[in-house]
């Protein structure tokens, strides 16, 4: 018998990985094709001996071995090199010969994927497949006491104000004074969630930009894109195509050394300015862009060194009030571009949130405020953030619609409500229940993610390497050979079908609720959910 | 459905006459309960145009609460009119107390004060009375408020109106808002029916308003203490009237372009778009959401229709000089004013506002296209 291996603590065996690869020495061709392409080289050529006793019946003859070679896959498994479920593998596969599969009751490599202390960083989402927005269902349909209207004949109105608006007294007082009056933007209300330039591959990012300005020139709907904290391609920021981009600030500054130079050159405003304070996905942390994917694009537009990780602070140097340093910063941002343009900040789901929002409303330059829930993914954060900071939407959301309404302010500061929406898939059905709970308007990245690039990322721990630039559909990778298998045309003919779609289906939940004619913000009577205390909670209609 | 009526005329007329046409019209509404808004009375209450009229039913201790409470403030008794039931009391229709219309003399001190203070004194009297008797239901206010009588109950229309002899000479007025049916959206709750009331501006609504919710919530942050009730979805429908001409200062012309107010494009070829774009951004939270037939009264005794943005509820104006009417069919306006010129006969569509000024000359429309007069 041959002696056993080292074992370590940190020993594993195939099974004690979430993803084991299945592969089937029939069929496969031994092409190669999948080692190549395994963006973690979990798998490697396999080069397998074979022995075989011949025996005959009732040991006519004394037994013989046979000693045989055979070739294919080996799964590796130590920790640093475990699969991740991308299914690349079977993608490139000319015979489905291979593929991973999921086992969940596999859990031996959470405990070993801190190696040299090194605690786990990653991409993705929060892995948990929960989601209370789907519960959320519709309730106050429209049938005899009023008529329902027809989705796809009846005019609709579905836009939404982002910018501080004022009180009706006041905006008319100031109209008739031709005194200033804040910026405001109509915008369709499903907007593309902070994603930099960085985080996100080139090709992935003009998709995007071209998706986004068709769907505003050529069918009319007025998407609006947030850049994340990484600044903007130069080129995009002296182009017309400026305002259909939400400029985004946070700890970093990244790529504010560009902005601001451009700035005399700028052709339009940009539709706004986010200031990023906190991110759903790991709220008090700031973003992080690891060094493998810092090369010289991205460090010339941030205005940085190439090769090395870029943490943003978790806070912003100057902020050490919310009374001062925010206003401060509204105010700056809003005289940058001559208070012609909307500056709000993006805060991470928090139970602190509602005294940021009361701040604002006192504060006649906020032009909103954006909350990001506990389910907002990112591009690189630390496990733990990802899966146990934070706060969920539906009642954080909740919670500052209804200080709105109790200031009387509920016209006046849009709610933007993001994290976790269409996480199963149902992104309309998601966007409209937040958009009736209080939300002006929602945003998602993650979804776009999926659905205009193909990303392969999933609630099960699946793929979530955006983080170290090897993403295997070159949606956040900074190489161009991963990044040119996404064609930038298709991605933009992708995100236009996503809002087309996207639209249809919030026309077919708005119209049978009777509502057209202006977007449903807080129309709680129309929601129900079959959880007595999640009704309580939202104050919506318990159901069974 | 509901079924409205309203009628303006230049000599008064009897109530009876619009409970005639909603009765003409019965196969559209369910006879649930009656709701009447009768203004610029003629009669002996006509001789007291200044003097606050309190409407409402009263159950013996609630008149005693009355009594006390109107005593305190230095109201003094001008004229009581009390609806006597003429027959027993219509099937499914409670004994509910004495309905009755009390003038009141102002106390000298508030007489003293400007007109806008003597009308927020009626107005937070009728809230505190109302808030008085809502627990042991002794006292209900519909409105008190000069030159106003208002009367609601549970029942068919033409029972109630005989039951309570709403066709004597003391009722005879020029401007009536009648509807026949009690709400039945929410609970049944005599503050639930139409036509409702708040300091000299009257509406009622045909059919459900499905933004609702948010406008209420809207109206109840405003920190008006009218701004209160909400027992229906057609209450705000008189509150936004009245945000918009006494908070807003705008003219009825205004009042479409509050509540539906134009498509973007509809707006880039309007003169006064800046106006407009404005109105609809700053009062977006009163955009309703149809489908509605508004009918109503301004203070000025100015009534008007509108319609919701897509046109889904049925409504006429039509009439002669000296008397027109508007009503949700036009079998109502030919039970009412017969021999008028049917061919002149109006149906407001989708950007329409049917206006008939007191004169009860003629029907103007205005169109939301057109361009608005001046705020004043």
């Amino acid at each position: 018998m041959q002696s056993a291996a080292v074992i370590t603590p940190s020993t594993l065996s195939v099974n004690d990985l979430p993803w084991q690869i299945e592969w089937d020495k029939d069929t496969c061709t031994l092409c190669g094709r999948c080692t190549a392409v395994c963006p973690v080289s979990a798998i490697e050529l396999g080069v397998h001996r074979k022995r075989t006793v011949e025996a005959t019946p009732a040991l006519a003859k004394k037994p013989t071995n046979s000693y045989s070679i055979y070739h294919g896959i080996r799964q590796r498994t130590d920790p640093a090199y475990h699969c991740i479920g991308c299914a690349m593998c079977n993608m490139v596969c000319p015979n489905n010969a291979i593929a991973p599969r999921l086992r969940p009751e596999a859990t031996t490599l959470k405990f070993h994927n801190n190696r040299g202390g090194a605690a786990r960083t990653r991409g993705g989402r929060r892995n948990d497949g929960g989601s209370l927005l789907d519960q959320i269902k519709f309730i106050r349909i429209s049938m005899l006491t009023d008529p329902a209207l027809d989705a796809g004949r009846h005019e609709f109105n579905l836009r939404t104000l982002l910018g501080r608006i004022q009180p009706p007294e006041e905006g008319l007082a100031a109209l008739a004074d031709n005194a200033w009056v804040p910026a405001v933007r109509e915008i369709y209300p499903l907007m593309i969630g902070s994603m930099s330039f960085g985080a996100l591959s080139p090709n992935m990012w003009e998709g995007l930009v071209m998706g986004v300005t068709y769907l505003n020139e050529e069918m009319g709907m007025p998407v609006r894109m947030c850049t994340g904290e990484g600044g903007c391609p130069p080129r995009l920021l002296r182009s017309r195509f400026l305002k259909y981009m939400i400029l985004q600030v946070a700890s970093g500054y990244f790529g504010w050394d560009e902005i601001i130079k451009a700035l005399p050159d700028m052709k339009e405003d940009p539709c706004a300015i986010e200031i990023k304070y906190g991110q759903g996905a790991k709220p008090g942390d700031g973003g992080l862009l690891m060094w493998y994917k810092v090369n010289k694009l991205i460090a010339a537009i941030r205005g940085v060194p190439m090769g090395v990780s870029l943490p943003s602070p978790p806070t912003h140097q100057t902020q050490y009030s919310i009374e001062e340093s925010v206003a401060k910063m509204i105010q700056s941002m809003s005289m940058a571009w001559g208070f012609r343009v909307p500056v709000y900040p993006k805060i991470s789901g928090t139970t602190t949130s509602t005294a940021v929002l009361n701040n604002l409303v006192r504060n006649p330059y906020a032009a909103g405020l954006a909350i990001d829930g506990e389910d907002g993914g990112t591009g690189a954060a630390y496990n733990v953030s990802m899966n146990h900071m934070g706060h969920p939407i539906a009642t954080n959301l909740r919670d500052c619609y209804e200080n709105l309404v109790i200031s009387g302010k509920q016209n006046e500061i849009p709610l933007i409500a993001g994290g976790g929406i269409g996480k199963n898939g149902n992104l309309a059905a998601n966007a409209a229940a937040l958009i009736m709970l209080g939300a002006s308007a929602v945003q998602s990245g993650k979804y776009i993610m999926q659905a205009a690039a193909g990303c392969l990322g999933s609630e099960h721990d699946r793929c979530n390497v955006c983080n170290i630039g090897v993403c295997p559909k070159g949606i956040t990778s900074q190489d161009p050979r991963l990044y040119r298998r996404l064609d930038p045309e298709k991605v933009a003919e992708r995100l236009v079908d996503v809002f087309l779609s996207f639209d249809t289906e919030l026309r077919k939940i708005v119209a049978p609720l009777g509502r057209s004619t202006s977007l449903p913000i807080g129309m709680s009577d129309g929601l129900g959910i079959s959880d007595y205390h999640v009704a309580e909670r939202l104050k919506i209609k318990y159901v069974v | 459905m509901c079924r409205l009526f309203a009628l303006s005329s230049r000599d008064p007329v009897s109530p009876m006459r619009a409970i005639e046409a909603l009765n003409v019209m019965k196969e559209g509404h369910d006879g649930s309960g009656v709701g009447l808004f009768l203004s610029d009375l003629g009669g002996p209450f006509g001789e007291m145009k200044d003097a606050p009229i309190l409407s409402g039913i009263f159950t013996d201790e609630g008149l005693n609460c009355l009594d006390a409470y109107m005593g305190e403030r230095g109201f003094v008794t001008r004229k009581t009119l009390v609806l006597e039931p003429r027959t027993k009391a219509p099937l499914g229709t409670p004994l509910r107390g004495t309905y009755m219309a009390r003038a009141y003399e102002m106390p000298a001190d508030l007489k003293a004060k400007s007109k806008a203070e003597q009308e927020l004194a009626f107005m937070l009297m009728r809230v505190e009375l109302r808030r008085m008797g809502e627990a042991a239901e002794n006292i209900r206010v519909f409105s008190f408020w000069p030159d106003t009588i208002m009367i609601k109950e549970v029942g068919d229309p033409m029972a109630i109106g005989e039951y309570l002899g709403l066709d004597r000479p003391e009722l005879d007025c020029r401007r009536i808002l009648a509807q026949g049916r009690q709400n039945t959206n929410y609970a049944i709750n005599l503050y639930a029916c139409h036509p409702f009331f708040l300091q000299g501006v009257c509406t009622m609504t045909n059919g459900e308003n499905t933004a609702f919710v948010p406008i209420r919530e809207y109206l109840l942050s405003r920190g008006f203490p009218g701004y209160m009730g909400y027992q229906s979805d057609s209450e705000v429908f008189a509150h936004i009237m009245h945000y918009t001409i006494n908070r807003l200062q705008f003219g009825i012309e205004y009042y479409k372009h509050i509540i539906t107010p134009l498509s973007d494009t509809e707006m880039e070829a309007h003169a006064d778009r800046a106006l407009l774009a404005r109105i609809k951004q700053t009062c977006r939270k009163l955009i309703i959401d149809g489908p509605n037939c508004v009918i109503g009264c301004l203070p000025d005794k100015t009534m008007f229709m509108v319609q919701d943005r897509k046109k889904l509820r049925p409504g006429v104006v039509g009439g002669k000089p000296g008397i027109f009417a508007f009503s949700s069919e036009i079998c109502g306006l030919d039970a009412a004013i017969p021999d008028r010129d049917q061919n002149a006969d109006f149906q407001p569509m989708h950007l329409d506002t049917a206006i008939v000024r007191p004169q009860c000359q003629e029907v103007t429309i205005c169109n939301q296209l057109q361009s608005l007069p001046r705020p004043h």
